[in-house]
């Protein structure tokens, strides 16, 4: 009963710090060991204890694109798992749960697979132990092997090593207990690879921070905030090996400055916030771009406005990190779409803040933050679909007499000193300043300095049309019908462009890797001849359609190629089925294929 | 013996401070600290926030960097952090220390971040021409504070004392020979050095003869490792008392103690980082 895309959607639903997310994670992680594609989605309540926990994870034989939409295994622990989700269980789907939490569920005809995981735990005396009873179940019903099964409990709980043997015991019990009463093959078990390659298993907030060290990040300075604290706490780990230093900060304003001074230093220095830290950071982030000094600024999105909803996903901050902040500020703007991406990018953005010597932010968001992923190891560190650039020095030449920090230039790069060169003492000015770097007030000066600072994006504008990676173009070349997105929701919509092509529709999309800039031309190439284009987005007001539509108004209007807005803002990702259906209803309205 | 003079680390901008003000002095008195040390300017970093006094950084030929308003500590300490071989100076005056970035002073002080951190206190907000500022004295009035400030004034040294800044030290911009020796002690301190500067504004608040009548040097046998008799001679209000209140040497500094983890951890490599994320 898998699907032919060889895929399966298992749902835990369960108590929150009842270990229902360590459930899913463990089974996860026993399933990527075992050869499978792994893509998690989870979304959990504001309180550490209390509140109902979702945790999602789709396997896959191939690379999985999505988290999926309905449910074909439902794995509850205590009733509101049952309650909440059974709606989602696709119609053949099954249950597998705990009688203890939940009486004769009415599965209306479904199989049903029980496990007394409480009373189970209860008789090895480890009450606590019942979510790793279920991940021993179902290694046995997916027949992910048991010694993975123990190597993956192994290696999470070392650390614990009072509670390690009575996890193993609890591992085994599950499995035992499955085995014995379910020894029918599990209609959702997958076909196991006997060769793989090997892949890493990354969260998206954990492809960011490795993506940093990667991109020569070695300052790194933060206040936690949900949901990019997962950013902080993997630089943390890692960054004093490399020589680095993370420095927890008593506010974002002062970690985005710490990073300012870090930068001007001369390391590469970044931080990461979320909504409401990213509002804080906006003033110091316009000393950035006036300053010129490069800084990497990650937004792990969530929903707002204000507080808003912590720990749940969204686009809405499109706007604030492209027009955020007061006069003309220049900056950059990348968006990953996948967590695989999320690692090349922050080369990306490093290489773009040092040479441009420019803030750089890059977007992210909950639910690809905190999504598990399988990927391939990154084939090289630097240059794959970019180049390395670095910060330009001033020349010995350039030190040695009359040395100008912002001296204009064709493309607008001046070299900037490093505290520590003889003869490179200058001013970093927040004021309007002249080649020198002290503060000047005339017109022409402020105007010279306008241009010299917004040069810098048409060069990188002119620069970045050269990389693959500026915008990412996929679907049936051509089509009469596309798709303009970014981000995290590309995976939804590559699954729904498939099964639009199996209706006959073509269609195409395009995702731009770099929002500011724009990759003008690859997206005039792709809007060129279309009758309509479809602009998902995960906000209420559909910035990017909004954004879309204002800036290539004349290609829109001479064609009659009409936008399509799909708003949504609910604090969950898009389903496939939403997409699909507002394609086909773009489609339709628009006299067919 | 020193082969650099304080001139040598003037750059060629001219102050915009108003003549008589008590910043020229605190300006001469850090140029002849420098001297005094001989720090190369190449290796000096002078980071500001905003306000008369924050202008600091574009009248020295050190490098300098001028920020928003009230960041001078986050600045410099990531300065500090990125480079520990530097001699980095944050300055700036009461309004950017103790209002807009009052809240990083104690993180300063607790981290013990090797800067020494130069307040030019007029008790008055200069550049926005004569506000009442947290040190301002009460019932002061002003055009934003026409019926008289209602609010106690700041008593930055007890401030400083309370969050066990290890250097905290107060000067007056009419005792020159005194502010040089208290600058380079707090250059040369290792850890977070907080001092307080009475430099008056001539413009909006002209405290000149009141400093000069109230002021004390610190007593003689006052012993800066004793906190509690630090306070009782910040708390002293009818006698202002200048000099080192406080003084603790023996807590190492933050930037030390970062590279006393890194030099402690095994180094590794981005290909041995991803080893540990293997499926």
């Amino acid at each position: 009963m898998v699907k032919r895309d060889q895929t399966v959607v298992v749902r835990v639903g369960g108590e929150a710090g009842e270990g229902t997310v360590t459930l899913g994670e463990l089974f996860t992680r026993i399933a990527a060991r075992a050869g499978l594609e792994v893509y998690t989605f989870r979304t959990y309540p504001a309180e550490i204890k209390g509140g109902q926990v979702l945790f999602q994870t789709r396997l896959g034989v191939k690379r999985v694109l999505s988290e999926g939409d309905a449910a074909d295994v439902l794995v509850v622990m205590n009733k509101p798992g049952w309650t909440e989700n059974q709606r989602d269980l696709q119609p053949r789907g099954v249950l597998v749960y705990d009688p203890g939490a939940v009486s004769d569920p009415d599965t209306q005809g479904r199989a049903q697979f029980a496990i007394p995981a409480g009373v189970i735990a209860q008789e090895l005396d480890f009450a606590r132990g019942k979510n790793v009873v279920m991940v021993g179940a179902l290694t046995w019903l997916f027949r992910l092997g048991l010694d993975l099964g123990r190597d993956i409990v192994n290696a999470r709980m070392a650390r614990h090593g009072d509670v390690l043997q009575q996890n193993l015991k609890a591992l085994e019990a599950g499995y035992a207990y499955a085995e014995a009463h379910y020894p029918a093959p599990f209609p959702y078990a997958l076909p196991l690879p006997e060769q793989f390659e090997e892949r890493l298993l990354l969260s998206g907030a954990e492809a960011l921070a490795l993506g940093a060290l990667d991109g020569g990040c070695r300052f790194y300075s933060g206040y936690p905030i949900t949901p990019a604290t997962g950013v902080m706490e993997a630089l943390a780990k890692y960054l004093p090996a490399f020589g680095g230093t993370m420095v927890q900060a008593e506010d974002e304003i002062a970690a985005i400055n710490m990073v300012i001074g870090a930068s001007f230093a001369g390391r590469r220095s970044m931080t990461a916030t979320s909504g409401p830290g990213l509002s804080l950071m906006i003033e110091a982030l316009g000393m950035a771009s006036i300053a010129e000094i490069p800084i990497v600024v990650v937004n792990v999105q969530r929903a707002g406005p204000s507080t808003g909803l912590p720990t749940k996903t969204s686009q809405g901050d499109l706007f604030l990190t492209l027009y955020g902040g007061h006069g003309d500020a220049p900056r950059f703007v990348l968006a990953p779409d996948s967590v695989k991406d999320c690692y090349y990018q922050m080369i990306n953005a490093f290489s773009l803040a040092e040479y441009y010597q420019m803030p750089v932010i890059v977007l992210s968001d909950q639910a690809m933050a905190s999504r598990v992923e399988t990927m391939p190891y990154p084939e090289s560190s630097c240059g794959i679909w970019s180049e390395c650039l670095e910060r330009q020095l001033p020349s010995e030449a350039e030190l040695a007499k009359d040395y100008r920090r912002y001296r204009d230039t064709k493309d607008g790069i001046s070299s900037m000193a490093i505290p520590g060169m003889t003869g490179g003492a200058y001013l970093s000015e927040s004021l309007e300043h002249d080649v020198y770097g002290y503060p000047s007030q005339t017109p022409e000066n402020h105007q010279l300095m306008m241009e010299k600072r917004s040069k810098k994006v048409e060069a990188a504008r002119r620069r970045l049309a050269k990389w693959d990676s500026s915008a990412r173009r996929w679907g049936h070349r051509g089509a009469k019908f596309g798709i303009i997105g970014w981000g995290s929701t590309r995976g939804a919509v590559r699954e729904a462009m498939v099964q639009l092509g199996e209706m006959g529709i073509e269609i195409e999309a395009i995702y731009p890797h770099t929002l500011l800039p724009m990759p003008d031309r690859a997206v005039m190439e792709f809007i060129y001849g279309k009758k309509a284009i479809l602009v998902p987005e995960l906000n209420f007001s559909s910035q990017f359609a909004r954004m879309i539509s204002h800036r290539y108004y004349k290609q829109l209007d001479a064609q009659d190629i009409h936008v399509h807005m799909l708003a949504k803002e609910q604090g969950i990702p898009f389903k496939i089925s939403e997409i699909y259906e507002a394609a086909l209803e773009m489609v339709l309205e628009e006299g067919g294929k | 013996m020193s082969t650099r003079k304080a001139k040598d680390y003037k750059s060629e901008v001219k102050p915009i401070w108003c003549p008589g003000c008590g910043d020229y002095a605190v300006l001469n008195a850090l140029m002849r600290a420098f001297a005094e040390l001989d720090i190369p300017q190449d290796t000096i970093v002078v980071a500001s926030g905003i306000g008369c006094s924050s202008r600091f950084p574009a009248f020295l030929n050190t490098f300098g960097i001028h920020g928003v308003h009230g960041r001078p500590l986050p600045l410099a300490t990531g300065i500090k952090m990125a480079n520990p071989e530097l001699t980095v100076v944050a300055v700036g005056g009461d309004g950017d220390g103790f209002s807009i970035g009052g809240g990083h002073i104690p993180h300063a002080a607790r981290r013990n971040v090797e800067i020494p951190y130069i307040v030019m206190d007029n008790s008055i907000y200069g550049m926005t021409k004569g506000q009442a500022s947290p040190t301002s004295p009460e019932g002061i009035k002003r055009k934003a504070s026409p019926y008289g400030t209602v609010e106690a004034p700041l008593n930055p040294i007890m401030m400083a004392l309370a969050y066990e800044a290890t250097f905290v030290a107060r000067t007056f911009s009419g005792k020159l020979k005194e502010m040089v020796e208290i600058f380079m002690a707090a250059i040369q301190h290792p850890g977070f050095a907080f001092v307080q500067v009475l430099s008056p504004c001539v413009s909006f608040l002209d405290t000149y003869a009141h400093y000069r009548e109230i002021t004390a040097p610190i007593p003689e046998d006052h012993d800066p490792t004793d906190l509690l008799a630090a306070m009782r001679l910040a708390q002293a209000t009818e006698t202002l008392y200048l000099g080192i209140f406080r003084c603790m040497a023996d807590r190492p500094g933050y930037s030390r103690r970062f590279q006393e983890i890194q030099s402690a951890v095994h180094p590794m490599t981005v290909p041995e980082v991803m080893d540990r994320y293997q499926r």
